[in-house]
């Protein structure tokens, strides 16, 4: 007995759909979800992923499908049958996708506002804040730079900050905690400003609201932290921010993101999520070295060391070994 | 009588009588013959291709191992700074142009384009441009990426990153002089009996590309002037140092540069609509549609430039806003997809390369689009943006896309240029080489940078070691790809068997004149018998007084605009052999009644 076809039709489609219901929430391409956005994007994505497996399957079925059933024949020289208008299809598949994209778009927002996208107070000036100020590190850039004839000294930021800001939930709420990020060819500097304290490495606490500002000393990059799904660009003279929740303890890659020239893959940083326990003793300790490191700075006249002198304890905050920094400028010494 | 024998009755008289005597030495002269300049611009462009071919190459040997270890970093982002340029300024823009410059004064009747000289100046800027870019070699070649942001792009190989903008501004220059031409050409070359929608959609197309061509692409040249005034000058424009402001270059280029990739795919959405209908043997889907949609796409495309510019800067609700105009840019882009399925659909598939190949490209450019649609949700794009989704999403559109487009439209007019048929076995082993190939290559990518990697990096992180070897075994596959390509054309150009005037018994004019076409075209004025795309509606058309009428107002219009007398009541008469109604009064034979084309066989 033959099957009428619109049965077919039905059963195929169910299958479709099942398989990208399916697929779309276990395609496993997206790394753990570490932060509040995270988890917000990855259903987003999800999402996306179940009505583009749909479509994509329809696609490429349709032209398998066509190129075995309606192969000509040998010997057939004739033309297929004159369609060439239906108003109606036409229609459909006009509204169908203008629908599906509405529904993304408006998702796509809410998701965007609940990240803090939306947040006024990022697009405020952020005259104040005057991040590269406090950056003991300020002076390595030019070092590291290689470029160095061609250091930039960027006037203070004057143009407005942006960026993700708070969540509607935490619009008027500070931060529970602020780090400046300064991003130099070719590493990451975070400071504390409540705390003075300085880092190669960015430490904070688990589910507390944490607000990066961050800028760039000589050339764009990009601050990057694939497990939190968060990317905004250091941009010289134009201050930004960024302001998440991170959920999970544990030990995450910053990434530059944005081409800062020949070292841009090697420009890495360590991103530590704490318990807000383990963060105090951390940044208790990281106080007392920095005092320590003060005393014995005071105790030299920085202009009589030799480069590779005064940059050894840098070198070693910001995780650059000496043999990365003699292959970046040999003229170093 | 097939609806392809018919129109090619109509055009009897108005065919060419011999195929031009070309020697190999035209191709490299000041030819001003359209013909002669798109295939100048098509070899031409192939040579960059292969080039910027054996750059990818050495960027994804380069990638085998996560260490910076092959080539110098400084080298390594060279490479693939003038890889990207040299695909898009100097291999599938300029091959639109190529296609263009052949297939548009065929496809319309007309003798040449609107201006032969200027149209012979824009190829000559090609080769001059690209090998200026290549020269830059030689001292430093640029380094900041193929969108030169600076101030990365003021401090680094400085000398080179002057030569590739004025290098881009020669190509650029080279774009709007083309584009102009076409217009021109399409708007008042048309045969007189040619409507706007009488058009075949490839010309369609290319109104759409040289409307974005012309409004976008001086602003890049603007963007690049002063980009060179800040390099050479010391003006601070877009330098941080003296209160420049670099995001101002990023607007200027990406209103630019992100219409440049409809100004590449666009053409061969053009191609694609014309290969599909001939080799399914079926009428285009929704001719209207399709036509429109390429201008919505033009217009969309010149309001969605800051979704590039997600993470850098841009203010929430601009986000928004550059978020809904990118999404909906799907939909006329799916009105063209699902009208191209719907042309294949119950048809009789003719599966030869350029089909294969037009296929490959809805086959691809689907996920092209639909990733499109992903890194439009700013959400998702915020992590996904400057990474090897991007380059994956950017692949899928420009390679998948745009390059099994010019291979569809390579192999599909091949005979048309060369007056020879190609070998369809060496034409189907490269398809599969190259979807095989490109698959390999690119799918893979979309995991590596939702996973943390990336793009434009030498070293990279271990852990993503694996798929960078299936990324690079992939890039020689398609590397390997092109050989039986490149055999095959130069074997078939020289050996193939003869093709005759319209092997594909397509209908557009195109196909109406001899292979390869003489100097000028057409001996006479031709006339649309039939629709470019009416594929089985013989049995409708010439049975029908809808036929009589259409060819009495063709053959009027024709003997209106060309000044050549005619009745009125001869062109109802003479309806097989339409073509004698455009000639003197004294040359119509009379002795074709109207309805021994009607009785078919």
């Amino acid at each position: 007995m033959n099957i009428p076809s619109s049965i077919l039709t039905m059963l195929a489609g169910i299958v479709v759909t099942l398989i990208s219901l399916w697929y779309g929430q276990n395609h496993g391409l997206l790394p753990i979800a570490a932060s509040d956005e995270a988890s917000d994007i990855d259903a987003l994505f999800n999402t996306m992923m179940t009505i583009s497996t749909g479509l994509f399957i329809m696609v490429q079925g349709v032209l398998v499908f066509a190129a075995i059933k309606y192969r000509r024949r040998q010997g057939d020289n004739t033309d297929g049958p004159p369609w060439h208008d239906n108003f109606p299809l036409e229609i459909l598949w006009t509204a169908v996708p203008a629908v599906i994209i509405l529904g993304i778009g408006v998702y796509s927002f809410e998701i965007y506002n609940s990240m803090g996208g939306l947040d006024p107070m990022g697009n405020h000036d952020h005259g104040t804040m005057q991040a590269h100020s406090k950056m003991r590190g300020s002076a390595i850039a030019a070092t590291l730079s290689d470029t160095p004839q061609k250091t930039p000294q960027i006037p203070s930021p004057k143009l407005v900050a942006l960026g993700v800001g708070a969540s509607p939930e935490n619009e008027d709420k500070p931060a529970d905690l602020v780090v400046n990020v300064m991003g130099l060819q070719y590493a990451w500097i975070f400071s504390y400003p409540e705390s003075g304290v300085s880092s190669g490495e960015l430490h904070m606490p688990a589910n507390r609201d944490v607000q990066l500002n961050i800028s760039a000393q000589d050339v764009l990059h990009a601050f990057w932290l694939p497990e939190f799904r968060l990317k905004q660009d250091a941009i010289p003279g134009r201050p930004s921010e960024l302001r998440f929740t991170a959920t999970k303890t544990g030990e995450y890659r910053v990434v530059c993101a944005e081409l800062c020239g020949a070292y841009h893959g090697a420009m890495k940083a360590v991103a530590v999520v704490h318990t807000p326990e383990e963060f105090d003793t951390w940044l208790q300790s990281q106080q007392v070295a920095s005092s320590q490191n003060l005393e014995q700075a005071v105790a030299v006249n920085p202009g009589e060391l030799s480069d590779g002198e005064f940059l050894a304890p840098y070198v070693r905050e910001i995780k650059i070994n000496s043999e990365t920094l003699e292959q970046l400028h040999p003229t170093h010494h | 009588m097939t609806q392809a024998q018919f129109q090619e009755s109509a055009n009897t008289e108005a065919r060419g009588t011999a195929p031009a005597d070309r020697h190999w030495r035209d191709y490299f002269t000041f030819n001003t013959d359209h013909k002669v300049i798109g295939i100048q611009y098509l070899v031409t462009t192939f040579i960059f291709y292969l080039i910027g071919g054996v750059m990818a190459t050495l960027v994804r040997t380069e990638l085998a191992t996560p260490d910076s270890d092959f080539v110098p970093p400084e080298l390594y982002n060279s490479l693939f700074t003038v890889h990207a340029t040299v695909m898009i300024f100097l291999w599938i823009v300029p091959a639109g142009a190529g296609f263009a410059n052949f297939l548009i004064p065929l496809m319309i009747g007309a003798k040449d384009m609107a201006f032969p000289r200027l149209n012979a100046i824009a190829f000559w800027l090609i080769p001059v441009g690209g090998v200026l870019l290549l020269s830059s070699f030689l001292v430093g070649a640029p380094q900041a990426g193929w969108t030169s942001y600076p101030p990365l792009s003021l401090v680094t190989a400085q000398a080179g990153e002057e030569i590739w903008i004025l290098s881009v501004l020669i190509l650029g220059t080279s774009s709007i002089l083309g584009a102009v031409n076409f217009a021109v050409t399409i708007f008042t070359m048309r045969v007189p009996s040619m409507g706007l929608n009488d058009m075949p959609l490839f010309c369609w197309a290319m109104i759409a590309t040289s409307a974005l061509t012309l409004i976008a692409t001086p602003v890049l040249a603007a963007a690049l002037i002063l980009l060179s005034f800040d390099l050479l000058a010391g003006t601070a424009f877009f330098n941080p140092t003296g209160n420049g402001d670099p995001i101002v270059y990023q607007h200027l280029f990406w209103f630019y540069s992100h219409p440049a990739v409809y100004i590449m795919i666009m053409p061969f959405f053009g191609v694609i609509s014309e290969v599909l209908p001939v080799h399914s043997r079926k009428p285009i889907f929704g001719y209207l549609a399709i036509a429109y949609s390429s201008l919505a796409i033009s217009f969309l495309g010149l309001i969605v430039w800051a979704h590039h510019m997600f993470t850098s800067g841009t203010p929430g609700w601009l986000r928004m806003f550059f978020m809904i105009t990118t999404m909906i840019i799907a939909v006329p882009t799916g009105i063209k997809i699902f009208s191209w399925l719907a042309t294949i659909w119950g048809g009789k598939l003719r599966l030869v390369s350029a089909m294969l190949f037009g296929m490959g490209f809805i086959s691809t450019f689907v996920l092209g689009g639909i990733t499109g649609i992903m890194v439009a949700s700013v959400p998702f794009d915020i992590h996904v943006h400057d990474t090897y989704f991007v380059v994956a999403h950017l692949h899928y559109v420009l390679f998948g896309g745009s390059v099994f487009g010019i291979y569809a439209a390579f192999y599909h007019w091949f005979p048309k240029m060369t007056g020879r048929m190609i070998n369809e076995f060496w034409g189907r082993v490269h398809f599969v080489l190259t979807y095989v190939g490109f698959t390999v290559t690119f799918l893979p990518m979309h995991a590596l940078g939702m996973q943390g990697m990336p793009r434009r990096v030498a070293m990279y992180d271990p852990k993503f070691t694996t798929i960078n070897v299936i990324c690079t075994v992939g890039a020689y596959m398609l590397a390997v790809s092109t050989i039986p390509f490149i055999i095959n054309v130069i074997w078939s150009w020289r050996y193939g068997p003869k093709a005759g005037d319209n092997p594909w018994q397509a209908l557009s004019l195109e196909w109406m004149t001899t292979s390869p076409p003489p100097i000028e075209n057409f001996e006479g004025v031709p006339v649309l018998a039939t629709g470019p795309y009416d594929y089985g509606m013989e049995k409708i058309q010439n049975t029908g007084e809808r036929l009589r009428l259409k060819l009495r107002e063709n053959a009027t219009r024709n003997a209106q605009k060309t000044g050549i007398p005619i009745a009125e009541a001869q062109a109802s008469t003479f309806l097989g052999r339409t073509a004698t109604l455009v000639a003197p009064e004294s040359e119509v034979n009379v002795d074709s009644p109207a309805d021994e084309s009607q009785d078919g066989e």
